[in-house]
């Protein structure tokens, strides 16, 4: 009888079996990476804790005004900031926006590509998830913002002697005010800073007034991103703003600890889950495209009470995904919800 | 040749297994899922589905969109998938006369990945419509460049084989380069080459009937002329058959079948090499056993692989190809050495 294969066919394929799995894992790796980094951008259970004892220890009274030097502890730890700067580079979309509203645009050199609002910001091909620490020493800043100290931000640009401040996404509401208060008292701006917070507390109390704090039996799905169909607990920054009408999230009881507040759900899940009202968080074109129109059609769908109801609310995906001075805007799209949902 | 071990089934009791291990998988699957719907409710509406049969069941509205919107689609998609890569595998093993081929060779997977991936990174939000047309287009221009490449350099397997390998490296080499320009898209792009089967719906079933009725039909047609071709090219000659000339059009109906797979479920890999294996140890090497067979098991094989896939970490899902790698790496490795020690 005669061999099934030459044998070098047989390695060859062997061969190639194993450079394909190479290569599969060197995507797993990186993807992985990318996938911490935008679940971070979403509020991460890890990095929060930092930025709780972070910022609120960091503002005292005595520190009001815009003296300098200013030695700040932000969730990379403590920082001096010696004179007033005038070369801000930020690498954090949120950043960018909290720069702005405390009055400090005119201080800003260079945003990240993600920074897109203002649109008067800089905008530069500089990255917060990948830094390259000479592309950003080439703008000389005297001070640069991220969300996270990633591929040595950090230690490297402290070697240059330029401070860096880490202000990752906020667990809380508090975590979002405190790294407000914190950049206006890094840019000599904390009077405004102080505003800008008193102004978002105004506004969201004012619109979970008027739709209401308890909404007992109103579920939710909140929708990250679709197939695989990601949502947030109630645990998590945005579950939290929206308990502040007394909603709660289906994917509660989905929760395992491994997912840091935001599990993955099956379709059959969600619709089983008859959820009240569906907020899409991937609505716009850059983020998947989901638009109520979309999710109507998803098959099995049309059972959900949401759907049925014509509550598939689609969000402005960016302020959904920060934790800025834009936070009223996107309280104020729930309340509307809320408020058709139950009336 | 494989000396298939242990006792060989007769052909009617193979095909009588294998088609029992499907429905029984089918079954499994459609009782069990993150709905926890009730299992004696399920199987009632199920069976309330044949007709004259009349049976009242307890699922409500909710239940119903769950099992025959949802569900059901899922399991008729993974099915076919199961199927087509199987039948795929098992035509390109007898094409190349190699044993660990499979639909991923020449240049198929590597081609739909980086059709997808231009699809999601260029298209944005119109690409979710267009990434199955990419992936199928890819993965068919996979399988023409490498067969062309191979064509140019002679006309033994052998050539074929290696051109296969070089264009599927070079593919993956852009697809990877595309991914690391285009950040924002990584997780979308991953998951897709992941494969799964979470998206199904009967319209993707019934698109992909018709190619892979065709490519199945005319890889089963050719069972006979395979076997033939086991014996070598020379002898097959001798018989009055072209073997360059089966070899295209068994290449083409593979490439079809696994592009028409590809395209509703992404990268799975293993399926077309354990399971063809599986059913050369149960029913013997001849590919007029081994191809319809590798259909039947194939489908049930895959069925039960979303059914892990969508209920071991329930209410999340694993990618199914996480699931087919798991069962399928050791298999791969077991199929390895117990070759070697045949061949020795």
């Amino acid at each position: 009888m005669k061999p099934l294969a030459p044998k070098l066919a047989a390695l060859t394929a062997a061969l190639t079996a194993a450079a394909l799995t190479m290569a599969a894992l060197t995507m797993a790796a990186l993807t992985m990476a990318a996938l911490t980094a935008a679940l971070a951008g979403c509020g991460s259970a890890t990095t929060t804790s930092a930025s709780t004892s972070g910022p609120a220890t960091s503002a005292p009274a005595a520190a009001a005004g815009s003296s300098f030097p200013v030695t700040l502890t932000a969730a990379n730890g403590t920082v001096t900031i010696k004179a007033k700067p005038v070369r801000i580079v930020s690498l954090a979309p949120t950043a960018t926006e909290d720069l702005y509203a405390v009055g400090a645009g005119p201080q800003v050199v260079a945003v990240d590509q993600n920074s897109d609002y203002p649109t008067t910001a800089k905008r530069t091909s500089l990255s917060g998830l990948t830094p390259n620490l000479e592309a950003i020493a080439k703008y000389a800043p005297d001070l640069v913002i991220s969300y996270q100290d990633a591929n040595g931000l950090v230690s490297g640009l402290g070697r240059l002697g330029i401070p860096v401040l880490i202000e990752p996404a906020a667990a809380t509401l508090a975590d979002a005010y405190a790294q407000i208060d914190q950049i206006g008292q890094a840019t000599g701006h904390y009077a405004q800073a102080q505003q800008t917070v008193t102004s978002m507390k105004t506004q969201i109390a004012a619109e979970v007034r008027q739709a209401g704090s308890s909404h007992p039996g109103l579920t939710y799905y909140w929708e990250l991103t679709a197939n695989p169909y990601y949502s947030v607990t109630s645990s998590t920054f945005i579950g939290q703003i929206l308990a502040l009408f007394g909603l709660k999230s289906i994917a509660d009881a989905a929760d395992k600890a491994s997912d840091g507040g935001y599990p993955q759900l099956s379709p059959e899940y969600i619709v089983k889950a008859q959820p009240q009202i569906i907020f899409l968080a991937d609505n716009q074109a850059a983020d998947g495209g989901q638009t109520p129109a979309i999710v109507s059609r998803r098959p099995g769908w049309s059972a959900i009470p949401a759907v049925k109801d014509g509550e598939v609310i689609g969000l402005n995906d960016d302020i959904a995904s920060r934790w800025g001075p834009r936070l009223p805007q996107l309280v104020e799209q729930i309340a509307q919800a809320v408020e058709r949902a139950s009336g | 040749m494989i000396r298939a071990r242990g006792r060989r089934l007769p052909a009617a009791r193979a095909y009588g297994v294998a088609a029992a291990f499907l429905v029984a998988a089918t079954l499994v699957s459609a009782l069990v899922g993150a709905a926890d719907l009730n299992p004696v409710a399920t199987m009632t509406a199920l069976l309330d589905k044949i007709p004259f049969v009349h049976l009242p069941s307890s699922l409500d509205q909710l239940d119903r969109a769950v099992l025959f919107d949802i569900r059901l689609p899922r399991i008729i998609l993974a099915a076919l998938v199961g199927g087509l890569l199987s039948v795929a595998g098992a035509g390109y093993q007898g094409v190349f006369r190699n044993p660990l081929v499979d639909s991923g060779m020449l240049g198929a997977s590597a081609g739909a990945g980086l059709g997808a991936t231009l699809a999601i990174v260029y298209l944005g939000s119109n690409g979710t419509a267009a990434v199955p047309v990419a992936a199928f287009a890819g993965s068919l221009a996979g399988v023409a460049i490498a067969y062309l490449s191979g064509a140019v350099g002679g006309s033994g397997t052998t050539t074929l084989l290696l051109a296969g390998v070089a264009v599927a490296l070079f593919l993956t080499a852009v697809q990877t380069y595309l991914m690391q320009r285009s950040t924002q898209d990584l997780q979308q792009i991953y998951y897709w080459l992941l494969g799964s089967l979470s998206g199904a719906t009967w319209q993707q079933a019934a698109e992909i009937l018709p190619y892979a009725a065709v490519s199945v039909a005319i890889v089963l047609l050719h069972g006979r002329h395979l076997d033939v071709l086991s014996v070598g090219d020379e002898e097959a000659h001798a018989l009055g058959l072209h073997p360059g000339r089966i070899r295209l059009v068994v290449v083409a109906a593979c490439a079809l079948a696994a592009a028409s797979a590809v395209a509703v479920s992404g990268l799975i890999g293993f399926v077309g090499i354990v399971v063809p294996h599986v059913v050369r140890r149960l029913a013997g090497p001849s590919y007029r056993l081994v191809l319809p067979l590798s259909l039947l098991t194939g489908a049930g094989f895959l069925v039960l692989a979303d059914t892990l896939a969508r209920t071991v970490v329930s209410p999340a899902e694993l990618p199914i190809g996480v699931v087919t790698a798991l069962v399928g790496s050791p298999v791969f490795v077991w199929i390895l050495r117990s070759t070697a020690a045949v061949r020795t």
